[in-house]
């Protein structure tokens, strides 16, 4: 099996979402390192609006390359509170720093039950290796 | 027969190769019920000279073709340079395939990538797409477009004084998508949109639609309509039926447009009952990436040359499928290289010479109708190449009379505004010499009577 | 080695705004004297300048004859492309298209003087119809993708006429192009996606499971978009009409049916035709085309408006009672169907069915031929184009890389990666208008490409070599787009 870098300290969800608690019921999002080595070269991502309510499997993010067009599932519920707005400039950063500077938005949340729900980095890494079998 | 290449005796070792008895095993998985137990009931098959003769017997049906014709309406009769079909009868250009291989088709895309310049900078706008149908569907991609843009718009303005097919056709293709459509009404003395209307304009507006010049010729008060819609922060979307029009007229970039869009059938691509024309969109940068439509951009190959590429495709169809705002694919392809030829023959120039030429004949005909003839000229508002006049009689049986002189004197507005059952729209362009509109006059003049 | 390979005269040619030079002009007007605009219109509704080149009409030769050269097409060679049938465009129907008489008719003439024009409509109302074994054929639509907005505009139209408001969802195999999802969007149906069996056809149990009282129908392609024939398609359309719905047919596919059998008789209720892919009309670089509909009694009265009709030996304009509405402006592009009714009568009843039995069999002797180089997943009931793909390819080649390699012997690639069923899909369709020799040499150049890609893989790799731009960042152009000409951009 190929080696898919998954930070211990995040959650993830099936279609290769994490989630990063930055205390506070703040939630960061962006998308796995399997996904980024997956999907291309990316060339665009459309983000959300800061201060949209937004719902759990909700699509609010599409990130786009030559020849796809991925829907982003998000996995808090809750409303925007910013999003990344380098990625407008330097998409790319999604390819190259998935976990760092690639990510996506951050979500507040009610409470930190979505949060908890999610895969830990084990159930994903588990989840990854049925995936390529 | 000529297309079919492959010989009996070919066509037996080809059998033998695939390992079929016969063509007609190749058709084995067909139910053997629908296949066709006899011929289709289609004419017998016709030699190239009877498809001439039969050809140029159904022309002598359309004497319409040969008639002084004054008719507008969106479709225009302006001259073409002798090039352009010369070089649109390229079979490079014309048997050739959409451009998704960019190695084997840098003509078609760099032809399409100056085509996209040239309409954005006949629009004054940052963007245009390689081609929509026509300038109705143009027209409703961009209202589909603009609801999507518009976070909270509920209802769509129209200008009624916009094009009746494209008044229809925009309605048919927003039905689900918006909750109301709202008409802007004319003012019956100018022929604009009544200044009132414009008061509908507000936050619940999605997009304000209209067309300058309007359906009757009249050119709207651009700058109010503009002024409006930007206090409101809604979407402000202009549509140019008559292409021409923009050699001399303001630029829907002038009004600080989000998207603009018309019909480039005026462009030196002939009338052909009505198709094909060329569909034009243009946007603002901001709004680049939820265009629809084709677009060719420049790129570098891997050895550092320049070239050009299909681009942006992740807002089609084919990688959007059921996400996708619009479903178009194949567009006007060669009537957009047709289009580009025509901006690039007459250049700079020459299609500001042929606005003029438009605009003084018009000018000369409606003064010398409204001096000579019994008809009144409808609106007050400005025109370009096209107004609107009003006889004694019905549009109808004036235009009737007028046949009988070997003359199409124009569109009676009856027929798409039946309250309006006096009035005729009249068009005239630079193929028109002024023998031939003094000949409309005096016609007129015989079958409505003189000015009293 | 009998496929052509490339080798070329051409010239290097910069855009029109680089051959630009002030003061010249391309054009030809009368001299006139001519009152400013500003003479008659107020300033604040006129433009202020005008960014167009200027050039002469040697310029304007050259420019385009130059770039004309860059451009493969049907005349110059073989165009396997799977989908788009890209048959040759018969010469006469070009001349017949620039008769003055039809060119020059304007679309708002009476119909007393356009008699000539509406009959030829009318008449190809109806042989699109007897074509399709369907009641009636609306011309209007200006594509295959605007044919299929319409048909699904008039299965809404429909329903929403027999009030029946349930009915919000449309079947749509996995091997469908991506027009059919979309057009179900713009007409306000969620798409139900079907997997394909492992014959690559509609599996008939599924079907009949996801068959309810919300479903409006079914987009069928037949034969599918791996060149499969549905064989089935009577008990798949008994089931959609049994459940209450109606049954569409994508006809970019016409071409390996054509006189053979009809979509009518398979229970199609509408179905829309491509002109330009069966009826040979030009591809122009991109369009135009035309995508006429062919209905069933039932759907007829929601036809999109206008429509030609023929009463006390007149021909003129009518509108539909129920009709879906309008859906461009005028009646389609008259141009075009003039082009493909000029190619109907040349091949008359006598002759029509010999397209399909052509095209039919050159596709399956280029499968015969090439089944054993390249994998070939689905392997039955093959009509007029075959899908191949890249599994089997040696040291990493791809079908991209495969595409490129024709192109340096000769060729336009297949289409490639479509449908998306099909991993790395190969398309190849070569149509009834190539000769043997044609199919030979480019079975040779496949068969060259895969040897090579075990004992020289970089040619593949690396592929084109011959033409004068090869692999073109796509990545740049989408990430930062530049989307028109600019002067200080290079």
């Amino acid at each position: 099996m190929a080696n898919y870098n998954v930070p211990s300290e995040l959650r993830y969800s099936e279609n290769h979402e994490w989630v990063r608690d930055m205390g506070g019921n703040r939630y960061r999002t962006g998308i796995t390192d399997y996904a980024a080595q997956h999907i291309g070269d990316v060339t665009y991502v459309e983000l959300p609006e800061v201060g949209s309510e937004v719902d759990k499997e909700s699509v609010d993010c599409t990130i786009e390359t030559v020849k796809s067009s991925e829907d982003i599932f998000n996995q808090i519920a809750g409303h925007i509170a910013v999003v990344n707005d380098a990625l407008q400039e330097t998409p790319e950063i999604i390819n190259s720093d998935c976990y760092g500077d690639g990510w996506l938005y951050d979500i507040k949340a009610d409470s930190d039950d979505d949060f908890t729900s999610l895969m830990t980095a084990e159930e994903y890494e588990k989840f990854l290796s049925e995936q390529e079998n | 027969m000529r297309y079919l290449p492959i010989t009996d005796k070919e066509r037996k070792e080809m059998l033998d190769r695939i390992g079929a008895k016969s063509v007609a095993d190749l058709f084995s998985p067909l139910p053997k019920n629908v296949l066709l137990k006899k011929e289709l009931d289609l004419p017998a098959a016709k030699s190239e000279m009877e498809i001439e003769k039969h050809m140029a017997e159904l022309g002598t049906m359309n004497k319409g073709s040969e008639m002084l014709s004054f008719l507008g309406g969106g479709c225009y009769r302006h001259y073409s340079p002798a090039i352009i079909d010369q070089l649109l009868l390229r079979s490079e250009f014309y048997t050739a395939y959409t451009p998704y291989q960019p190695e084997v088709s840098q003509g078609t895309l760099q032809v399409i990538f100056e085509f996209q310049t040239m309409v954005s900078n006949l629009f004054k706008m940052d963007a245009a797409n390689a081609s929509m149908y026509d300038g109705a569907t143009a027209a409703a991609e961009a209202v589909m477009m603009a609801s999507k843009i518009s976070k909270k718009g509920t209802k769509v303005l129209i200008a009624s004084t916009m094009h009746p097919h494209y008044i229809q056709t925009v309605k048919t293709y927003i039905e689900f998508l918006v909750d109301k459509v709202d008409m802007l009404q004319m003012n019956a003395s100018t022929g604009r949109i009544d200044d009132n209307e414009l008061e509908k304009i507000d936050a619940e507006t999605i997009c304000v639609l209209f067309q300058y010049p309007n359906y009757f010729g009249v050119i709207e008060d651009l700058h109010k309509i503009a002024a409006k819609t930007k206090e409101a922060g809604t979407l402000l979307i202009p549509v140019v039926a008559e292409a021409t029009s923009l050699g001399i007229l303001a630029t829907p970039g002038d009004l600080d447009a989000d998207i603009a869009v018309g019909e480039g059938q005026a462009l030196g691509i002939p009338l052909n009952f009505g198709g094909p024309g060329v569909g034009l969109f243009t946007v603002k940068e901001k709004h680049v990436r939820k265009m629809p439509g084709r677009l060719v951009g420049q790129t570098v190959d891997r050895n550092g040359n320049k070239c050009y590429v299909l681009t942006l495709a992740a807002r089609e169809q084919h990688i959007k499928r059921e996400k996708a705002t619009s479903n178009i694919c194949s567009n006007q392809g060669l009537m957009a290289t047709a289009a580009a030829m025509y901006l690039a023959t007459m250049g700079k120039s020459g299609l500001r010479e042929v606005a003029l030429m438009n605009l003084n004949r018009c000018e000369y005909l409606k003064k010398k109708v409204a001096e000579e003839t019994n008809c009144k000229i409808a609106f007050s508002g400005h025109t370009y190449n096209e107004f609107t006049i009003l006889v004694p009689g019905t549009g109808a049986e004036t235009l009737k009379k007028l046949e009988s002189f070997g003359i199409l004197g124009g569109i009676p507005v009856a027929k798409y505004h039946p309250e309006l059952e006096n009035a005729i729209i009249v068009n005239t362009t630079e193929i028109h010499s002024y023998e031939e509109l003094d000949r409309f006059v005096s016609a007129l003049k015989k079958v409505t009577g003189g000015r009293s | 080695m009998s496929y052509p390979g490339m080798r070329d005269l051409k010239l290097k040619e910069e855009t029109l705004f680089e051959r630009s030079r002030q003061g010249r002009c391309g054009y030809s007007l009368p001299k006139e004297k001519l009152a400013d605009a500003s003479s008659f219109i107020p300033q604040e509704l006129l433009r202020k300048e005008l960014d167009l080149p200027e050039l002469s009409e040697v310029d304007i030769a050259r420019h385009y004859t130059r770039l004309s050269t860059y451009n493969f097409s049907i005349d110059l060679g073989f165009y396997p492309l799977g989908s788009c049938t890209m048959k040759y465009n018969p010469k006469i129907n070009e001349k017949m298209a620039r008769i003055p008489a039809f060119a020059n008719l304007h679309p708002e003439t009476p119909v007393e003087y356009s008699q000539g024009t509406l009959k030829l409509m009318y008449e190809m109302q109806k042989m699109l119809s007897e074509i399709g074994g369907f009641a009636a054929t609306t011309l209007n639509p200006s594509a295959g993708a605007h044919g299929e907005y319409v048909g699904l505009g008039i299965i809404r139209s429909y329903f929403k006429k027999k009030g029946d408001t349930k009915r919000k969802k449309i079947i749509i195999p996995d091997s469908a192009h991506g027009t059919n999802p979309a057009s179900c969007t713009l007409n306000g149906f969620d798409v139900v996606v079907l997997e394909s069996n492992e014959s690559g056809k509609v599996c008939v149990d599924c079907l009949k499971g996801m068959l309810n009282d919300e479903v409006a129908g079914i987009m069928l392609t037949n034969p599918n978009t791996l060149g499969v024939f549905e064989s089935d398609i009577m008990e798949i359309t008994k089931a959609v009409h049994d459940a209450g719905g109606l049954v569409y047919g994508d006809g970019a596919n016409m071409n390996a049916i054509l006189g053979i059998a009809r979509p009518g008789d398979m229970g199609i209720d509408v179905l829309h035709y491509n002109l330009h892919k069966t009826f040979s009309t030009p591809h122009g670089g991109g369009g135009p085309g035309s995508g006429p509909v062919g209905v069933c009694e039932k759907l007829a009265e929601f036809l999109p408006d206008p429509h030609v009709v023929l009463k006390d030996g007149r021909f003129s304009f009518a509108n539909s009672a129920s009709s879906m509405g309008m859906i461009r402006s005028f009646y389609g592009n008259m141009a075009i169907t003039l082009r493909a009714y000029v190619y109907i009568l040349e091949y008359g009843k006598d002759y029509i069915a010999d397209i399909a039995k052509n095209a039919v069999l050159n596709a399956n002797y280029i499968k015969a031929c090439l089944k054993d180089y390249y994998h070939l997943k689905y392997k039955s009931d093959t009509l007029h184009e075959v899908v191949f793909d890249d599994s089997e390819m040696p040291n990493h080649v791809t079908t991209m890389d495969i595409a490129k390699a024709l192109i340096d012997r000769g060729y336009h690639p297949p289409t490639v990666y479509f449908p998306l069923i099909v991993h790395g899909a190969i398309m190849i369709e070569p149509t009834e208008t190539e000769s043997k020799e044609t199919l030979d040499s480019f079975i040779e150049a496949m068969i060259d490409i895969f040897e090579t890609a075990k004992t020289n893989p970089d040619n593949i790799l690396k592929a084109p070599l011959n033409t004068a731009i090869s692999r073109p960042d796509e990545t740049i152009a989408a990430r930062k787009p530049v989307l028109k000409y600019c002067p200080n951009a290079d």
